[in-house]
């Protein structure tokens, strides 16, 4: 969970939402470029979120396992909900749904590297 | 937006602007945030804490409640939100001076906790946004 992956991520995420925050910032609507990237995040977190699965059949679990699978339901589930929700809204605040949606990404990616990191129990 | 509004929307509900459905994303967040931290905190370890995380619960109703009171609007709308906002503005002021102040009340955090520093004081800015929302979008005497 704390490996290279997590890291790209959360840097493609935060790097997303300041590109679509300024999209945002400058009166523009989510543009074909602005929905493909959040797509591939979406898949950039779905393979994070598939390795972290995977994790939890070799070895040690988080402490809060249940928590730990709601996290990752979410996380993979985000940037999806945003492209659809963008989508529906071609104007500015498409991009700031966008620009919002992978700012909290970084956060989850986060709390899940926090509670895997409590394992036993 | 691709399908037109429904007539009988009210004009001063969020659901029918982009700033407003950007606020409702937000919102939206916050109540799923809020209602599955405090789901897992009762589920797991409510003696732990009793009032914390039944503060967390309370938290939790309050959030999905502003949702749909802004997302709906009109009259019945509007009160719902103003309740909401006004109550989770006054909690995370008074749960986060009490948190600073009483550790021992708070031994593990809600979200209103230190002003809401555990979510980059979103639960702190989060209301005052949907009290502006309500006092911009007042009907017209």
């Amino acid at each position: 969970m704390n490996g290279p992956l997590s890291v790209v991520t959360i840097v493609a995420a935060l790097a997303l939402a300041l590109w679509c925050l300024a999209r945002a910032g400058l009166n523009r609507a989510p543009s074909r470029f602005d929905l493909a990237a959040t797509l591939a995040l979406s898949v950039l977190v779905a393979v994070l979120v598939l390795v972290a699965v995977a994790g939890l059949f070799d070895g040690s679990r988080p402490r809060e396992t249940g928590t730990f699978i709601g996290y990752l339901i979410t996380t993979i589930a985000f940037a999806p909900a945003g492209f659809v929700l963008a989508r529906m809204e071609p104007t500015r605040w498409g991009s700031l749904i966008l620009g919002v949606a992978c700012l909290v990404l970084p956060v989850l990616v986060l709390r899940l590297q926090q509670i895997a990191s409590v394992t036993g129990g | 937006m691709a399908e037109r509004s429904s007539p009988a929307r009210p004009r001063d509900a969020a659901l029918g602007t982009g700033l407003g459905r950007v606020l409702l994303f937000v919102y939206g967040i916050f109540a799923l945030s809020a209602s599955a931290r405090a789901s897992v905190q009762i589920a797991t370890k409510f003696s732990e804490a009793p009032l914390a995380y039944l503060l967390s619960a309370v938290a939790a109703v309050i959030y999905i409640a502003a949702t749909v009171g802004l997302a709906i609007g009109g009259r019945r709308g509007r009160l719902i939100a103003l309740t909401s906002c006004s109550i989770e503005l006054i909690g995370v002021l008074v749960v986060g001076t009490l948190s600073i102040g009483d550790k021992e009340a708070f031994p593990d955090a809600t979200v209103w906790s230190g002003y809401g520093s555990g979510y980059g004081y979103v639960p702190l800015v989060l209301p005052m946004v949907g009290l502006w929302w309500l006092y911009r979008h007042r009907p017209a005497r």
